[in-house]
């Protein structure tokens, strides 16, 4: 009897199934709590924009319009990447697996490297909260659009990068000679964490760079 | 182990979708409507992208009621909240 046959006596579940079933709604439920995470923030920024709403429209229209729509497609490209990937995984298609998941993990990385220019660039143009801001000719509450702008967008980098070590993992896994029996779900449970992140940037998109246009 | 799962064509489909969705979401954002339509134009807009996300790359479409359930109480309990800050904030003027 080989070892991976062994775990799966072990495991509780009657059939792969409901393993698999149970595996997801685990990984729903952990991102119930990442909803009402990012919900905060959220809520928090609904509040003052109703509150000043001329402060936010002109503080929004200082970030980059092209930046935040090209780095939305960058996302959504590498979610399609993540969803062909478990598709392939499958399939059983192991090296097509390894590729479609380095590509979503590149993709990660360029929408990153797209995000802090931006940050760099606000630093430049003094646009980070704190005594350095400088904004002139804008109400007072336009600082409070860039906190809200950095804690929304930097928590979701924080997300990005905890994703990119997801995919780090699973592409190194996929190189082990125990991968498929092992990892049935890995790759369906990074990816609906790849995904969420990903919807939450479809919400910051046109929340943050749309408020002022 | 076989499962239910998308077919590449519904992938794509889907992907073509929220790009689409993207483009118009930017293009309306530049157009000449007022604040509030264009508020509301982008927030139906990424509403729709993130219903696509749930219901085909995260794979709600194949699973049973109990996972969508779970994949929904998440947004319930946000709208409590959000419902209840709200309840004051918008009345606030009014006392």
């Amino acid at each position: 009897m080989n070892q991976s046959t062994t775990e799966i006596e072990e495991t509780p579940y009657v059939d792969a199934t409901q393993h698999r079933e149970a595996n997801h709604l685990g990984m729903w439920m952990f991102l119930a709590t990442e909803i009402l995470f990012f919900g905060g923030l959220f809520s928090c920024y609904s509040i003052y924009r109703w509150t000043y709403p001329a402060a936010f429209a002109q503080a929004s229209n200082r970030l980059d319009f092209w930046i935040g729509t090209i780095n939305t497609g960058v996302l959504l490209t590498s979610s399609l990447f993540m969803a062909l990937a478990d598709l392939a995984h499958h399939a059983k298609a192991v090296r097509l697996t390894r590729i479609h998941l380095s590509l979503t993990a590149l993709l990660g990385a360029v929408f990153l490297g797209l995000k802090f220019y931006e940050y760099y660039q606000k630093y430049v143009e003094h646009l980070i909260p704190g005594p350095h801001f400088a904004f002139p000719d804008a109400p007072p509450q336009a600082q409070l659009f860039f906190f809200l702008y950095f804690a929304m967008t930097g928590l979701h980098a924080a997300h990005m990068i905890i994703g990119l070590c997801a995919l780090g993992w699973l592409v190194r896994r996929t190189t082990k000679p125990a991968w498929t029996a092992r990892h049935s779900d890995a790759v369906s449970i990074v990816g609906l964490y790849w995904h969420f992140v990903d919807c939450v940037w479809i919400f910051l998109y046109p929340l943050l760079y749309l408020a002022g246009r | 182990m076989q499962v239910a799962e998308p077919t590449r064509k519904i992938l794509f489909s889907a992907y073509a979708a929220l790009l689409i969705l993207l483009a118009v979401s930017a293009g309306a954002a530049n157009e000449h409507f007022s604040h509030l339509e264009k508020l509301l134009i982008a927030l139906l807009i990424a509403a729709a992208k993130c219903a696509i996300v749930f219901w085909i790359f995260m794979q709600l479409k194949y699973q049973r009621g109990l996972v969508r359930i779970f994949a929904l109480v998440g947004f319930f309990w946000l709208a409590i909240m959000a419902g209840l800050i709200f309840a004051d904030y918008l009345t606030r003027g009014a006392g």
